[in-house]
């Protein structure tokens, strides 16, 4: 049974006297319970107003959202009231962000910080409050929590700061935990880290995790079910063995072939994708990878092009059909256990 | 934090010592002497010269500084040339008005200015964001004794509701043992003599306040709307916490820094003399008694005043660092 059912999402951003923005056009995904589902793509392409429309903290103003996005019980996380919203982030649905030193308040206590949660959601107060938040502490990894729980983020460590935010974020056990970026901002031995950090805490949890990133190293030892994006909308979705095996769409497998494997060979080069997301179309006159992409024919600017092709489905009307019949996520990943040692 | 506080209390003497110089030299350049102020246009030069004598005028100028500086270092600042009395006993007996108008006047602006900022921040582009916005620009602009006649004509002269003029109604016997007028009241439990005391500071307080309060609303509302865009208060609200949690801890505390130094320096302003607020209410506070020693070349006066009020300067602006640590924990002094 589905956790969260994300259904032709979009997104549309207005200013005055500027063209509407789409920034997410139409993304559909669906997340199981204990799943952990990535949303791929590079910047731009919508993952992280995604994340931010499905938490309800898109700004009040100049925002239109479409669709719908059904939470469990049928709440739809789109055109619920503030209220309920509120209660349902921090407990059922949490938030890992991007940039730790700056999503944490430089002016209060990570102790504090990690106990507002508790006092919000679990009716926690004073010392049982203090001891719980030690206990979280702990559990991501913080050596002497006691202490650290009176220091301020700007006497962590860059990877200590991520694993507070990660402390606050699964501080109520929630169903859903939503993390965006967690690991750009940190250096790649601490990103290994954190990452071994995430799958731990969610396999114990049984939480569901959306995980968002430009970088499919990531994807690679962790996710079940990936989806690329490309602007605003989901270019190809599939299982982890099957998308790496067998990376459909000219995008996906540009990604792929764009970052170093560990079986190249010395001295290779790596095949970027020409061009930059600012080349792209709009949907509505074809597909809009087409300015960038190398398989590029007269049928793919006739319109838009549909998902097809069932469980790994793609949308591309000239897709890639080599296959490596291998099992090749582990030679991207960027886990422990898979590039470190 | 003594180390701090004690280095930058001793600071103050080469400050001083430079100040009252440049200042001593200055103020016996200008044209005009405290004899012509006495004496009168038609004086004869012979009394004028007798006069200036027994001032000490006639002295080199440097026999003068270091006869005010062997004064300054026994914590005399010499007798006042148009009162015959000493500087510190005029200065302590107008002291206390100003420092209670200056109170007044910027907790009205603190206590309106916050909240209207905050507000204006929040809800941006709203009828109140522009009234505020378009308000402060008003209280900037308009001149103080404009302001100060017109609230007093409305308030005072038509409507009736406060005192025109003083500190505090002559009617009333009051006993004053600080000179603060409504702390003198509550201490001798003269409900009605602090309380006359406090109606007499609330329309000048609201002139003197105008200004400050502008400053408040504008540096508020961009400050919190800076911090409304940081990633820690979408981290707040990604909590589910409520408006008020987010509001207190998470906005307004990073709000305040900008707000902070602000309000020190205008009050460090407000101290050194209202005398335009001051002289529309004839309220007895140190913003007149300046202006009138400047008119009487009345050399201690100026110079007794002027570095008083420099003192206080550093430490309101010793307060406010102060403070910032409190606020602030990335902030150390050192």
């Amino acid at each position: 049974m589905s956790l969260l059912d994300v259904q032709d999402l979009s997104v549309v951003f207005h200013s005055k006297g500027r063209e509407d923005v789409r920034a997410v056009d139409g993304v559909t995904f669906e997340v199981r319970s204990g799943e952990i589902v990535g949303l791929v793509g590079e910047s731009g392409c919508g993952k992280s107003v995604t994340s931010l429309a499905l938490m309800g903290l898109l700004p009040p103003r100049g925002v239109k959202t479409g669709g719908k996005a059904i939470f469990d019980n049928g709440v739809d996380l789109l055109r619920t009231d503030q209220r309920t919203m509120r209660d349902l982030r921090g407990r059922e649905i949490a938030m890992i962000f991007q940039d730790p030193l700056s999503s944490l308040n430089p002016v209060v206590p990570i102790g504090d910080q990690v106990t507002e949660v508790l006092t919000r959601h679990r009716g926690m107060k004073g010392e049982a409050a203090k001891k719980e938040a030690e206990l979280l502490l702990d559990r991501v990894g913080i050596p002497d929590p006691r202490r650290r729980l009176k220091e301020y983020p700007h006497q962590l460590s860059g990877g200590m700061r991520q694993r507070a935010l990660i402390a606050m974020a699964v501080a109520c056990r929630p169903r859903l935990l939503i993390a965006d970026e967690p690991t750009t901002a940190l250096d790649v031995t601490i990103q290994a880290q954190i990452l071994e950090l995430l799958k731990e805490l969610v396999h114990q949890d049984g939480t569901a995790m959306v995980m968002i990133t430009h970088d499919l190293g990531v994807v690679a030892g962790l996710c079940d079910w990936i989806n690329v994006l490309y602007a605003g909308r989901v270019v190809e979705t599939a299982g982890r063995h099957a998308l790496f095996a067998k990376p459909t769409h000219p995008y996906t497998h540009g990604l792929l072939s764009s970052i170093p494997r560990l079986d190249s060979v010395r001295g290779e080069r790596l095949n970027p994708i020409p061009g930059s997301v600012r080349d792209l179309l709009p949907w509505l006159e074809g597909c809009a990878f087409a300015p960038r992409c190398d398989r590029v024919t007269e049928a793919c600017v006739e319109g838009p092009p549909e998902l097809t092709g069932g469980a790994h489905a793609f949308r591309c009307v000239n897709p890639v059909l080599e296959e490596s019949g291998q099992d090749e996520a582990a030679l991207y990943s960027r886990e422990v256990s898979g590039a470190i040692e | 934090m003594l180390r701090f506080i004690v280095r930058r209390l001793l600071q103050l003497i080469p400050t001083l010592l430079g100040l009252s110089l440049l200042l001593f030299i200055w103020l016996h350049r200008l044209p005009g002497g405290p004899e012509t102020a006495l004496l009168g246009e038609r004086a004869t030069p012979e009394t004028r010269a007798a006069v200036r004598e027994a001032m000490g005028l006639d002295d080199p100028i440097f026999v003068q500084y270091g006869r005010f500086l062997k004064q300054l270092l026994t914590g005399d600042l010499g007798n006042s040339l148009s009162e015959k009395r000493p500087v510190i006993d005029l200065f302590l007996e107008r002291f206390p008005g100003t420092i209670e108008l200056t109170v007044v006047a910027m907790l009205f602006a603190i206590g309106l200015g916050i909240p209207l900022g905050y507000l204006a921040a929040k809800r941006r582009a709203s009828w109140l964001d522009h009234m505020s916005v378009g308000g402060s620009l008003v209280a900037i602009c308009i001149p103080i004794f404009f302001l100060g006649y017109l609230i007093k004509a409305v308030f005072a002269v038509k409507l009736g509701w406060f005192p025109t003029f003083g500190r505090q109604d002559t009617t009333i016997d009051a006993t004053h043992i600080t000179g603060f007028y409504v702390l003198d009241g509550i201490m001798t439990q003269e409900w009605d003599a602090a309380l006359d005391a406090l109606w007499h500071l609330v329309l000048p307080g609201l002139t003197l306040a105008s200004i400050p309060l502008a400053i408040i609303v504008r540096i508020t509302r961009a400050s919190v709307l800076e911090v409304l865009n940081e990633d820690y208060v979408r981290t707040a609200q990604a909590k589910g916490l409520t408006e008020r949690r987010i509001r207190g801890r998470h906005v307004l505390r990073n709000a305040m820094l900008p707000v902070v130094t602000v309000i020190g320096l205008l009050t460090g302003g407000l101290l050194s003399g209202a005398v335009l607020t001051e002289t529309v209410f004839s309220f007895t506070g140190i913003g007149q008694f300046a202006a009138q020693s400047i008119d009487h070349r009345d050399y201690p006066v100026m110079m007794g005043f002027i570095l008083i009020i420099a003192v206080v300067y550093v430490i309101v602006n010793l307060i406010v660092d102060i403070s910032y640590t409190f606020i602030d924990p990335r902030v150390r002094v050192r």
